[in-house]
């Protein structure tokens, strides 16, 4: 057995300068990763689709959008569709297409914003909170229980009194409030890996607390994380919009999905119903995109399911 | 050789290590008061039962108990001259994976899932050897050949679930290997694999450690495994060494009645046989509780007498070189 191996075992290193075995072709991996995405998760890739027209459409809002989106436009009040206004005009006379597309900066900022910070925060919390446990857990996670005991949008409203209205304070109130939940699904899957093999034999090699904390501890856990973080997306969305829709969201006259949807689109539902529809029909596509997008992101990147690609380094 | 051993001087000189976990339902004193030496290119074989005290003997060598609730006491445990317990974690740092390294049982669940073979050999080697790019890359390629697995350079891109359980423990051992450590410690390496594929593993870390001259400690509940690989066994029971010998004498004459009682059932197809195989009856003390001041055998010794419930048998030699713990053995 022994002997045989080393007879099909020349020599490596030089095979390897000769070119015997060639490497399969290698592209950056990010591009590895879309063609994946494309190729095998065909609603992932919509998904994806979704967010980058999101993206771009809050880009290029000064540029698509016909009108201003704070212009009267005199007794057009509420006018349905047409071919001047796409999408119609909401209760000030003002065309719909240019606020949704406007709308998609605050949306998207605040989003973004909002889940970047929360995500940091629960990641790091989570996983230190987890990993070493003891007094900084205890402690950690009584603050997390603190905050997890009061109602949610009691939290936000109470920091946006604090902070006052701003799209920069909107972003904070809602990572602040989000994290907590967050950091406590992060700290029990941590729970569960640092028992594993892999880490004491991390440890057994000689790693250090933060190598192993980064290296074997983090890729493990970035499946929730991923999965949170996209959830969290859509449910910033609607929180700002329930934010908004109490008067502490991004103060008006700039146009938030949220606000559309709760304002106009509340009120004038039967007389004009593409208030609702329009603005509901952009977070949606919004929420549906980023979750799909994460759904998809979580099984490539992670090497253990099947399809799942292999991310080269 | 016996003479040529006894003159060099230890690699690891362990006298007196005792390991408690101070745990909610109370103190589990997992190794109690045992001394033993290991000495350079040496292989020896640890034998004994589930939690008898094996894993966390060799676990507390490496101080990779959590302490608390862990707490590792000894009079001497020097590896190659220096306090083990003195070294502080970043010290501690230096010699794992690199002087001191070890494989574990389940090559399954000790690689990292979500990194290639290739980051997790790099990792090591970086972090003790400071070697780069295509020195780096040469070195895991040439790791990966010397424990037999072909098209290393492939096989650095794979993950670890695209191996097989063989394939896994051999990454594990180039692991171990990369850094040339003096010591290498394989707790249980074959448990978790097939029959066909424990030889060769075993053989493959005899070979390697003997061509690196490093001394092997090889733990296991297995008599068959530590037969042909090993010079010394070092049978434990309750936390404690009961019996030490060569592997020749080991096998040859059994002091200790759990030594024997071991040697007796293990499976043979050389004898055939209508009897059920023998089994020692009972099952080990709970070392939570107080153990009786005796011998810890004593509730499943075939040949107590009253003298063994009273004083604890002291370890002694009663050949040379072959040390055992039992009242009844002159």
């Amino acid at each position: 057995m022994e002997s045989n191996l080393q007879e099909k075992i020349i020599d490596p290193v030089s095979m390897r300068v000769e070119g015997i075995i060639t490497p399969p072709k290698r592209h950056h991996w990010l591009l590895d990763l879309f063609i994946q995405l494309v190729k095998t998760k065909p609603l992932g890739a919509f998904g994806g689709l979704l967010v980058l027209g999101m993206v771009l459409l809050a880009i290029l809002a000064p540029v698509i959008s016909p009108f201003d989106p704070d212009t009267m436009h005199g007794e057009k009040i509420v006018a349905p569709p047409s071919r001047t206004f796409y999408l119609g005009t909401d209760a000030l006379a003002r065309d719909l297409f240019s606020r949704i597309a406007y709308g998609a900066r605050v949306s998207m900022t605040v989003g973004l914003g909002a889940v970047g910070l929360s995500t940091i925060l629960s990641t790091i919390i989570g996983i230190l909170s987890g990993y070493f446990g003891g007094r900084f857990d205890t402690i950690m996670q009584r603050f997390v229980d603190a905050i997890m005991s009061f109602p949610w949008l009691v939290i936000m409203l109470t920091i946006m009194a604090i902070l006052g209205p701003g799209q920069v304070n909107v972003i904070l109130a809602l990572a602040l409030a989000g994290f907590a939940g967050a950091s406590r699904v992060v700290r029990s899957a941590v729970l569960a890996i640092k028992e594993m093999d892999y880490v004491m034999a991390a440890r057994a090699v000689g790693c250090r607390n933060t190598t192993i904390l980064i290296r074997h501890i983090l890729p493990n856990v970035a499946a929730p994380i991923i999965v949170l973080a996209t959830l969290g997306l859509g449910n910033a969305i609607l929180a700002e919009a329930s934010l908004s829709f109490l008067g502490f969201g991004v103060p008006p006259p700039a146009s938030s999905w949220g606000r559309m949807l709760s304002g106009d689109g509340l009120n004038y539902m039967l007389k004009g119903p593409w208030l609702a529809i329009f603005p509901g029909l952009a977070i949606s596509a919004g929420v549906f995109g980023f979750n799909m997008l994460g759904d998809a992101l979580r099984d490539l990147l992670d090497p253990k399911l099947t399809g799942g690609m292999r991310l080269r380094r | 050789m016996e003479t040529t051993q006894n003159m060099k001087r230890p690699i690891l000189d362990v006298e007196g290590l005792d390991v408690k976990f101070y745990l909610r339902d109370g103190t589990l004193n997992a190794v109690r008061d045992i001394s033993f030496a290991l000495f350079p290119g040496e292989s020896l074989g640890v034998v004994g039962e589930s939690g008898c005290g094996k894993s966390v003997t060799f676990l507390s060598v490496m101080r990779l108990i959590p302490v608390p609730p862990g707490k590792i006491q000894a009079a001497t445990l020097r590896f190659d001259g220096t306090d083990i317990l003195k070294l502080s974690e970043k010290e501690m740092q230096r010699i794992r994976g690199n002087r001191i390294s070890m494989v574990f049982q389940d090559p399954m669940t000790s690689l990292n899932p979500v990194l290639t073979i290739g980051k997790q050999m790099r990792e090591v080697i970086k972090l003790h050897m400071k070697l780069k790019d295509t020195a780096l890359e040469d070195r895991c390629i040439e790791l990966l050949s010397k424990v037999g697995i072909s098209e290393p350079q492939m096989r650095l891109r794979s993950y670890p679930h695209q191996l097989s359980g063989g394939l896994r423990q051999r990454v594990m051992i180039a692991i171990a290997l990369s850094c040339n450590p003096t010591i290498l410690l394989a707790d249980e390496p074959t448990t978790a694999l097939d029959v066909t594929i424990q030889d060769q593993i075993l053989r493959l870390i005899k070979s390697l450690a003997r061509d690196l001259g490093a001394a092997t400690v090889l733990i296991t509940h297995n008599f068959g495994a530590v037969a042909g690989t090993t010079d010394r066994i070092m049978v434990m029971y309750a936390g404690k060494i009961v019996e030490t010998a060569t592997t020749p004498e080991l096998f040859k004459n059994p002091l200790h009645p759990y030594t024997k009682g071991l040697l007796k059932s293990i499976p043979r197809v050389d004898k055939e046989t209508q009897e059920k195989l023998f089994s020692i009856a009972g099952a080990p003390p709970d070392l939570m509780r107080e153990l009786v001041k005796g011998c810890a055998f004593i509730a499943r010794c075939p040949i107590r007498d009253d003298s063994c419930y009273h004083h604890l048998p002291p370890f002694s030699e009663k050949k040379q070189g072959h040390y055992v713990s039992c009242w009844k053995v002159f």
